[in-house]
């Protein structure tokens, strides 16, 4: 397990460093002068020239490479060009419905695509099993936003039970939440599906029956088991697919989390807050998958009890 | 013994793909025919993917109303038996308008798929065949591309080079090459491994002739279900950054955009909204289901 | 002796899509308690499909029984309810398998796994069924057995997650015990352990055992009868020692034959000339008859009963030996 954690520690740090190379070349793939797109249009010539000296545009490129990491580790992630403020500032609220929303969309999609999975597992070719499965694949193939729309006007227009925007309680995450999971919750109960049909042709099943174990507990406890350790795995690499649904989702239910502010940003070209906004989405998205390889090697014996 | 008790019999040793020779191609593709119609629902699907093709092509005679014509005495109406899917706000026939865009919309993802199949297929031939450091430096990409959740690639993408259609392709299209290449690069690591290709490189084939004569054709069928797989997910793509405004011009009749453009309407006409979303899911779902009707058609060991 | 298993007419059909096949045809034997029943025959023969049949473990296979008894004390286990069935099983009937290395659940402790039945059928708590499950540990000779019970299945070798098996299988001291081919996936050495141990817990405890391989050292070394399957019938059921040295059926003789003399290497036994016949294009007459040396125009058209020739407690289903004992000659 030792060996493993640490193979995998090691291999993310080449990737963080590339992402960095990426999003720092962001602003300059941009077409035109970046002392002139962060000073904004209607700049005159010395405010830009201020600007190329203030963030050492006329160094060379690995120079101003080495400072913008600098900065970085001082948790300095530039300044809006818009506001002016510093981009760290204006993320300070804007962090907490992010993680809240995906977190709420993550649970409800893992618990109910594990069950949906199941059921049409050992239902297999039967009516449960094409209920489940018709249900999951209009689950991936709905657009998510249109999806939230539709919840917005039946469940808050029309019925009036939920908010139709904000994050003024936690009733308004349930529709959000309910729009961004569904594509995983689908996912996932395909997957589990078939991953549960694999366990159940296991040798090890056999076994369980042979004791007189009742079916419950062979499906339950011996090929769930084995299935969800799979699941877990492919729930984690399918966060980045959530982070980019909150973009969608956050600006269908006017939430002020980080993928709104992606969507405002770029709408008013304030580079600087892209720019840390990718970088902060990436960097997240390469750690939770470095904690479900973690995860997987602590949930699966082998890797757990192998080189010491 | 008849053919179909030994697969019968064969069945549990997995049916793992053997590379057909070229004389024995045909009948593997009759075989897969017969397979894939056997899927009633896939079959179905296909239908409708035929009949939006056809929609598409030849869009412009078949509207009822000219999409962009407005009506003002007619805003915002509701499906009535002179306006099918209704109006918007301009008075423009959703109906109309949604023809038109099955057009823009099939466009967008087609071209975006088979652009991001050409490159990640040569991406994944060269990785696969020649390996070493070459492979190392095209996996180690295709990892920072698969490091950024891919529909925020497509936003960065879109934001460096600006909204519009074309944009939105290239944003598509570059998220959609690293998938291709590492598909393509484990067929062909398995496909350079078969007799015919150490036959062909002992009677002295360039490189160059092995990869486009022998290997290529064995990553065809992959290629042609991973991008009817991919159509769905890039309709989806295309119509969310229209839909963020990031694409379509509003004035363009783009399924995404006039979902935004409806949006504001929603309280007072749903079915701005519900039309164009009912498309989309709709058109999603056949590519999904032909897509998983190929797979099964290509590799049964799943469905039994 | 007092019959502890009774299998009358037993069918099991495969679901097949042009229409199903019989794996196993009417199949009669019994298991008499405290005896060692040998059931042997060349792979693809219905040996494996017979024990889950009798287990009623056909869930996830294509097969399901199509009709014949299965006595277990008297009571038949076809007719039971399921809920019924899993009372027998791991308590009275209990069963090991071929591969020890993947019968074992790869993701759960030894020690769970053994409690388990434990705890199922004996209704002890967990801290008594722990000590039943390390005491079973012990008789079948695992050494540290309470460091095991927190091992994992992938840290143990072949040989130990077999007798990890078999003191699952043995831990509610079943009646009888099923073990479908328990050492063919073993190394030699191990082989030759495993059966002993078998051998004297069979012994201490006074069970019946089926024993299923396609290995005839090993029918020679642990069985009281032998019972010889071939295309889902019985063709041959005699003593052990009788069936070595005077085979009936023209099957058996050519099973003993291909057994090299010296046993150093166990080989598949494949030296009868042709293959098992396919389920589904069964030859009309006896079964065997395009693979005999002896065919006969009857053996064609006709297929022949299960009748008592040669002696005591022996049976053969064939047409040869039935004339020549009718004749009152010997057989071939």
């Amino acid at each position: 397990m030792g060996r493993y954690a640490l193979q995998r520690l090691l291999g993310v740090i080449p990737l963080l460093f590339v992402v960095s190379v990426v999003v720092f070349m962001f602003i300059h793939l941009i077409p035109g002068d970046p002392a002139r797109l962060i000073a904004g249009k209607e700049a005159t010539l010395e405010e830009i020239n201020g600007i190329r000296e203030q963030l050492g545009l006329n160094n060379p490129l690995w120079q101003q490479y080495i400072d913008y990491m600098g900065r970085l580790f001082h948790g300095d992630l530039g300044n809006s060009i818009r506001s002016g403020l510093p981009v760290s500032d204006m993320l300070a609220t804007r962090v907490m419905p992010t993680i809240w929303l995906t977190l709420f969309s993550m649970g409800w999609a893992v618990i109910m695509g594990v069950f949906i999975g199941i059921i049409s597992a050992i239902n297999r070719n039967k009516w449960p099993d094409h209920v489940g499965m018709i249900t999951a694949i209009s689950g991936i193939s709905i657009p998510g936003f249109w999806l939230g729309l539709v919840l917005i006007q039946i469940f808050s227009v029309e019925l009036g039970w939920f908010p139709t925007g904000g994050v003024d309680s936690w009733s308004s995450y349930v529709l959000p939440s309910l729009t961004l999971g569904a594509g995983i919750m689908s996912m996932l109960a395909r997957f589990s599906r078939t991953s549960m049909l694999e366990s159940m042709r296991e040798d090890y099943i056999r076994t369980g029956r042979a004791k007189g174990l009742h079916e419950f507990i062979v499906v339950g406890r011996h090929a769930l088991r084995n299935s969800l350790i799979q699941v877990v795995t492919v729930a984690g690499l399918q966060f980045g697919f959530l982070l980019g649904g909150s973009v969608m989702v956050e600006t269908v239910f006017s939430i002020p989390g980080m993928g709104r502010m992606l969507v405002d940003s770029i709408a008013f070209r304030d580079y600087t807050v892209i720019q840390a906004l990718l970088l902060l989405f990436a960097t997240e998205f390469i750690l939770i998958n470095l904690l479900v390889d973690l995860l997987y090697g602590v949930l699966n014996p082998k890797i757990r009890f192998d080189s010491k | 013994m008849s053919q179909q008790s030994t697969a019968a019999a064969n069945s549990s040793q997995g049916s793992g793909q053997q590379p057909a020779a070229p004389a024995k191609r045909k009948s593997a593709t009759a075989e897969f025919l017969r397979k894939f119609s056997k899927q009633k629902v896939s079959l179905v699907a296909g239908i409708f993917i035929i009949l939006l093709v056809l929609v598409a092509i030849f869009g412009p005679y078949i509207t009822p109303y000219d999409p962009s014509a407005p009506d003002y005495d007619a805003l915002l109406a509701g499906p009535s038996a002179k306006h099918w899917a209704g109006t918007d706000e301009y008075g423009r026939d959703i109906l109309s308008r949604l023809i038109e865009g099955t057009r823009l919309s099939l466009a967008v993802s087609l071209s975006a798929v088979l652009i991001a199949a050409f490159f990640g297929t040569i991406l994944g031939l060269l990785s696969g065949y020649y390996g070493k450091w070459l492979d190392r430096l095209i996996m180690r990409g295709s990892d920072v591309m698969f490091s950024f959740p891919d529909i925020l690639l497509a936003i960065g993408i879109v934001a460096i080079l600006g909204p519009g259609l074309t944009n939105v392709v290239i944003a598509v299209a570059v998220f959609g090459i690293p998938s291709f290449a590492r598909m393509i690069r484990s067929v062909t690591l398995s496909a350079k491994e078969t007799l015919f290709v150490e036959a062909a490189r002992s009677m002295g084939a360039k490189d160059r002739r092995i990869i486009w004569r022998h290997i290529f054709p064995e990553t065809l069928p992959s290629v042609i279900v991973n991008v009817t797989m991919k159509i769905g997910g890039a309709i989806l793509a295309a119509s969310s950054l229209s839909f963020l405004g990031m694409g379509a011009k509003p004035t363009e009749p783009d399924w995404g955009a006039m979902l935004s453009m409806g949006r504001d309407y929603l309280s007072i006409a749903p079915h701005v909204v519900y039309f164009p979303g009912l498309i989309i899911f709709l058109t999603v779902l056949a590519f999904n289901l032909v897509g998983d009707g190929l797979q099964d058609a290509l590799d049964p060991k799943m469905k039994n | 002796m007092n019959k502890l298993l009774e299998v009358e007419g037993l069918k099991t059909e495969f679901k097949r899509a042009g229409g199903n096949v019989m794996a196993v045809a009417g199949l009669d034997f019994h298991i008499n308690s405290g005896e060692v029943l040998g059931l042997v025959g060349e792979s693809g023969c219905g040996k494996s499909v017979t024990s889950l049949s009798i287990m009623r473990l056909l869930k996830g296979t294509p097969g399901q029984n199509a009709g014949g008894h299965v006595k277990f004390e008297g009571k038949d286990l076809l007719r039971l309810s399921e809920n019924e069935m899993r009372k027998v099983r791991g308590k009275e009937l209990a069963m090991i398998f071929q591969e020890p290395m993947t019968s074992l659940n790869p993701v759960l402790r030894i020690g769970k796994q053994i409690e388990e039945p434990i705890r199922l059928h004996l209704g002890f708590n967990k801290a008594k069924a722990r000590e039943h499950a390390v005491h079973m540990l012990q008789l079948v000779g695992i050494p540290r057995a309470s460091e095991v019970m927190n091992d994992y299945p992938h840290q143990l070798s072949g040989g130990m997650r077999q007798r990890v098996m078999i003191a699952m299988a043995m831990s509610c001291h079943p009646k009888l015990l099923i073990a479908d081919e328990p050492t063919t996936a073993l190394d030699v050495t191990i082989q030759a352990q495993i059966l002993d141990l078998m051998k004297r817990l069979k012994e201490e405890r006074s069970m019946g055992m089926l024993l299923i391989t396609h290995d005839l050292g090993v029918v020679a070394e642990m069985c009281d009868r032998v019972v010889v399957m071939y295309a889902g019938r019985v063709v041959e059921e005699a003593p052990v020692k009788e069936l070595f040295a005077n085979p009936q059926h023209p099957y058996t003789q050519g099973l003993i034959r291909s057994v090299p003399k010296l046993r150093q290497k166990v080989k598949r036994l494949e030296s009868i000339p042709g293959n098992v016949p396919d389920l589904s294009h069964m030859p009309q007459g006896c079964k065997f008859a395009p693979r005999c040396a002896h065919v006969m125009p009857e053996c064609m058209t006709t297929e022949p009963e299960l009748l008592a020739v040669g002696g005591e407690g022996r049976k053969s289903r064939c047409w040869l030996t039935q004339q020549s004992e009718q004749k009152g000659g010997s057989a071939v």
